[in-house]
């Protein structure tokens, strides 16, 4: 069984025992627009929840990605590297960014199930 | 202050526009498409480009005003024939740009397009300079609709006929009904293109004709990655006050006979440059890989040593990958010079180019 979480930064992580698939949600690209480039967090690097993990830049400006949760990096997506538009067009399979090895589970305590996040990306409007 | 709307302002909503303040405008930044398909139609097939908050300076007079304003721009009006256009600036006496701007020869006098960030400004500036001897109206009752792309002068033709027939950077008034509308050949996309000067009370009607004609409405946004591709120069980005026309690399668009003469506004400094040399110069960055280096990016040599910096950088559609331009030591201007380019923190190979990064496809000679 796998359950998706996100967080406030509109990333979202998928959890698969002690394997996390982490990505930037559907909201997320329609408030950047089209998605020309992304730099992932190189794999056995570790990274610390809400730090950074990454860079996008759509054709606007360029944002920060962070990880929701804590662990170290095990799989990079090169697939968005090689053509960052998958971001737009699958942005919430396809195109995910990073696996981690999920540091301390309960950090994910303090994270959105899709109901949550879908009213608070409505409500933030960003 | 309110924010302005232009007459465009709800076909704009109706389109689904994002908007964005721009020089105290509300202005579509892009529709529902996006930026990258926006460019790629405008490429391929035609797109509008809603440019009703740059300025449209009428000013009227006789042959005195031609003298006058050969005082203040490098240009040859005397022997620009009417309804025809050229680029130029509004400097200061240090050769600094107030502005860059389209001048072209009308019945009765000029009409001047200017940036709608300068506008104001220049309108100050000139009526001093011209010292009230003229008649001058910086016209907010007319719109300014920017047709652009391959196939804009069917289009345009289908509806006016005859457009088809000015050469590049020429112009002529067309009517359409009661209405009397301005046109010219020219644009800022790398394009081939015309530029329609309109009555507000006319813009949405004519541009819902353009649209069941087969154009599509296409925001600033594309509009920034269409003109850096061509290699064209922004205001306030690669021009300013603080920059020439000849560290711009825009020598080109001074006449050389005024060059020589001089006796313009500027001249003096534009000539010394000519003479003695500058020292930094604006030229076409492509970095390697994918990465974008946007406005600010230091660039340096190989030593570790800033040589100067990026003034526009986005990734171009079109090109398939990054493109910027900047201002780089004039030693380091040379075609395939290798520099770096500092991206949070890391340095990224690049290569000095020339430009522009997309060819254009202007039509050159009317078909008579």
């Amino acid at each position: 069984m796998s359950e998706v979480k996100y967080s406030k930064e509109h990333e979202w992580i998928k959890i698969e025992g002690d394997v996390g698939t982490v990505g930037i949600t559907q909201h997320a690209t329609e408030m950047l627009g089209d998605i020309v480039f992304v730099e992932l967090p190189d794999v056995g690097s570790s990274v610390e929840k809400d730090g950074n993990a990454g860079v996008v830049e759509s054709t606007k400006a360029a944002s920060d990605v962070y990880t929701p949760i804590s662990g170290e990096v095990m799989e990079n997506n090169q697939a968005i590297v090689d053509d960052p538009g998958k971001i737009n067009s699958d942005p919430e399979n396809e195109a995910w960014f990073f696996k981690l090895k999920i540091k301390d589970s309960s950090e994910l305590d303090s994270l959105m199930n899709k109901e949550e996040y879908d009213k608070f990306a409505k409500e933030s409007g960003n | 202050m309110e924010i302005k709307k232009t007459s465009l302002n709800k076909l704009h909503q109706e389109h689904k526009a994002k908007f964005v303040e721009f020089a105290g405008y509300e202005m579509p930044i892009q529709y529902s498409k996006g930026i990258i398909e926006e460019h790629k139609i405008t490429r391929s097939n035609s797109g509008i480009f809603d440019v009703s908050h740059m300025g449209q300076l009428f000013i009227y007079g006789d042959d005195s005003l031609t003298k006058d304003l050969e005082k203040i721009f490098p240009v040859d009006l005397e022997n620009l024939k009417l309804n025809s256009s050229k680029y130029s600036f509004l400097m200061n006496e240090d050769a600094g740009i107030h502005d860059d701007l389209i001048i072209t020869k009308i019945d009765g006098g000029y009409l001047i397009i200017l940036n709608a960030a300068c506008k104001d400004n220049d309108f100050k500036i000139l009526t001093t300079l011209l010292d009230n001897k003229y008649k001058m109206n910086l016209d907010e009752k007319r719109s300014l609709i920017a047709l652009q792309g391959p196939k804009s002068s069917d289009i345009l033709n289908s509806i006016l006929n005859g457009v088809n027939e000015l050469s590049f950077m020429t112009g002529n008034w067309f009517e359409y009904k009661d209405q009397k509308i301005f046109i010219t050949r020219s644009g800022y996309t790398g394009e081939d293109g015309f530029e329609v000067s309109i009555s507000n009370d006319f813009a949405e009607e004519f541009t819902k004709m353009l649209i069941d004609n087969g154009a599509e409405l296409i925001g600033l946004g594309a509009r920034d990655t269409l003109r850096l591709e061509a290699g064209l120069c922004l205001y306030g980005h690669e021009l300013g006050i603080d920059k020439t026309p000849i560290e711009a690399n825009l020598k080109w668009a001074i006449s050389k006979q005024r060059m020589t003469n001089g006796g313009f506004i500027g001249s003096k400094k534009i000539i010394d440059q000519i003479n003695d040399g500058i020292k930094q110069i604006r030229v076409g960055i492509k970095p390697e890989g994918r990465l974008i280096a946007r406005e600010n990016t230091k660039i340096f040599n190989d030593a570790e040593t800033v040589i100067g910096e990026i003034t526009s950088g986005t990734f171009g559609p079109s090109v398939n990958g990054p493109v910027a331009m900047g201002y780089v030591e004039k030693e380091f201007s040379k075609k395939d010079t290798k520099v770096f380019l500092e991206v949070r923190g890391k340095k990224y190979p690049a290569n000095i180019c020339g430009l522009p990064f997309y060819k254009k496809s202007y039509v050159k000679g009317a078909t008579k």
